[in-house]
């Protein structure tokens, strides 16, 4: 791939004896809307978290941009990122959280509007219409002035989505999205996303557990398994013909 | 005769209602002592919440020891440690100041717990969103995090509001004339201590009644839209 947005240069990460990252090779191009798919407890949303700078890195390197996201170029070569680093490269990325992760105390509007006017020095006229934007984006316009407690789970999740795009990110991440929500719900929010895969050139980076979904929007599937890409490949090619056991096992686990 | 005033002994009831003004007297002192002693203890109880936050273990480990040793010891102990120790260093404070320091450093060993525990009830998920969301920490704690423990922390803290007043008569064993001093001096110069004493118990449960009401109001005014308090 030349020119990738995102990649993981044999990445290491470990939380304590275990290994959940094991030199893990991966990259996203721009634009691309790929899809994490795998077992619980393969390091899928470890990529996630040690893009949005939630987790460090024990080894090798995670480029965004072309630029080391953990690391900051020294005299003599790579060092440890600093604070500073991080907050500069955090402001290329956005993310959509499983438990939706609003502030409870905070309007609707206020959650979206929050970080854009004290991040990134919107005026909170500009914020507030850039807010209702994004909120009839996610078919939310008359819902601003609510609290998060007053919506459902997949409107909670909307609004989620909004507060991430609010920051114009480059690339976009999802931590399986869906999983907290009640089944009835889940459309909603599948919608959301598949119309901002459909419509926009944000990259996107999808840890689900929606199979179906995964295959309709995704322009790539990896599977993950024991911190490593046991196989990759479009959706035709992983869902309807995976070359791995481990993958036919798993499809057939979770299809079934 | 006690401040001036002069006691009627014909009867309980002229016995009550000529002792009543010196008792609000006492009253006063011993309300004094209360929002005082609270105010200490609010003050230092977050700064050693702060300290036993504090990364390193050069600063959290003292403040960590400090209050251990605070909450431990009774406060008598400490009251006559203050009162009688450090005039022999050469700091010499009123009784009443004592005392109120004494109440509120006592109090403050506990209040520091409120307060990590009303900030550590902040689940890790909204530092997390804050993070993602590019928020600097400083902005996260003032926005996200104080918001959301305040409501928790409130009624913990008119709790030992309550508490604080109970343990005013404490004080009476350096000489504050508090509420209950004032009664035993009475007492001690009629020869009747049923009136005076019950007096006081019938007026601390005003006091405490009031301030466990003025608590519940703070908590129903304060705004928590879905904070989950727990």
């Amino acid at each position: 791939m030349n020119d990738p947005i995102i990649k993981f240069d044999k990445v290491i990460k470990r939380f304590g004896d275990l290994t959940v990252l094991d030199e893990l090779d991966f990259e996203v191009g721009r634009g691309e809307k790929v899809s994490i798919i795998g077992p619980s407890g393969s390091g899928k949303s470890t990529v996630l978290r040690i893009l949005m700078t939630l987790e460090g890195i024990e080894g090798g390197v995670v480029t965004v941009n072309g630029e080391p996201l953990w690391h900051e170029e020294g005299p003599d070569g790579l060092r440890p990122a600093s604070e500073a680093h991080l907050h500069k490269m955090r402001t290329q990325l956005g993310m959509v959280f499983q438990q939706f992760n609003l502030f409870p105390h905070m309007t609707v509007l206020r959650n979206i509007t929050e970080a854009p006017v004290k991040v990134l020095g919107l005026s909170k006229a500009e914020a507030k219409g850039r807010a209702e934007e994004l909120l009839e984006l996610v078919g939310l316009a008359d819902q601003a002035q609510k609290y998060p407690h007053q919506l459902s789970g997949g409107q909670q999740q909307r609004v989620g989505i909004a507060r991430a795009l609010a920051m114009r990110p480059n690339v976009l991440l999802f931590d399986e999205p869906t999983s907290a929500l009640d089944p009835e719900l889940v459309g909603e929010v599948l919608n959301v996303i598949g119309r901002l895969a459909e419509e926009h050139d944000l990259t996107m980076l999808l840890v689900t557990h929606e199979m179906r979904f995964a295959r309709e929007i995704s322009d790539r599937v990896c599977f993950f398994d024991q911190g490593r890409i046991r196989e990759e490949g479009t959706p035709e090619e992983l869902f309807t013909d995976p070359k791995e056991d481990r993958t036919r096992e798993f499809l057939k686990a979770v299809l079934d | 005769m006690l401040f001036g005033f002069e006691w009627d002994l014909s009867s309980p009831a002229a016995y009550a209602a000529s002792i009543l003004p010196i008792l609000l007297i006492g009253m006063w002192v011993t309300i004094q002592a209360t929002v005082i002693g609270f105010i200490v203890a609010l003050v230092l109880g977050l700064v050693w919440a702060v300290l036993k936050a504090a990364p390193f273990r050069i600063i959290s480990w003292p403040a960590t020891v400090m209050t251990e040793f605070i909450r431990d010891t009774p406060l008598l102990v400490q009251l006559f440690f203050l009162y009688y120790v450090l005039p022999e260093y050469g700091i010499v404070l009123p009784a009443f100041m004592t005392g109120t320091l004494a109440l509120g450093i006592q109090y403050s060993a506990y209040t520091s717990e409120v307060y990590r525990a009303g900030i550590e009830a902040v689940a890790k998920d909204q530092h997390e969103a804050a993070r993602a969301l590019n928020l600097t920490p400083a902005r996260t704690f003032t926005h996200i995090v104080v918001p959301q423990a305040v409501p928790r922390i409130v009624p913990a803290m008119g709790n030992y509001l309550v508490s604080i007043m109970k343990d005013v008569p404490v004080l009476s064993v350096v000489t504050v004339l508090e509420m209950l001093n004032v009664a035993k001096i009475v007492g001690d110069r009629t020869f009747n201590y049923l009136v005076p004493l019950s007096m006081v118990g019938g007026l601390y449960l005003v006091m405490t009644l009031v301030a466990s009401a003025g608590v519940r109001l703070l908590d129903g005014w304060l705004p928590k839209q879905g904070i989950p308090l727990k």
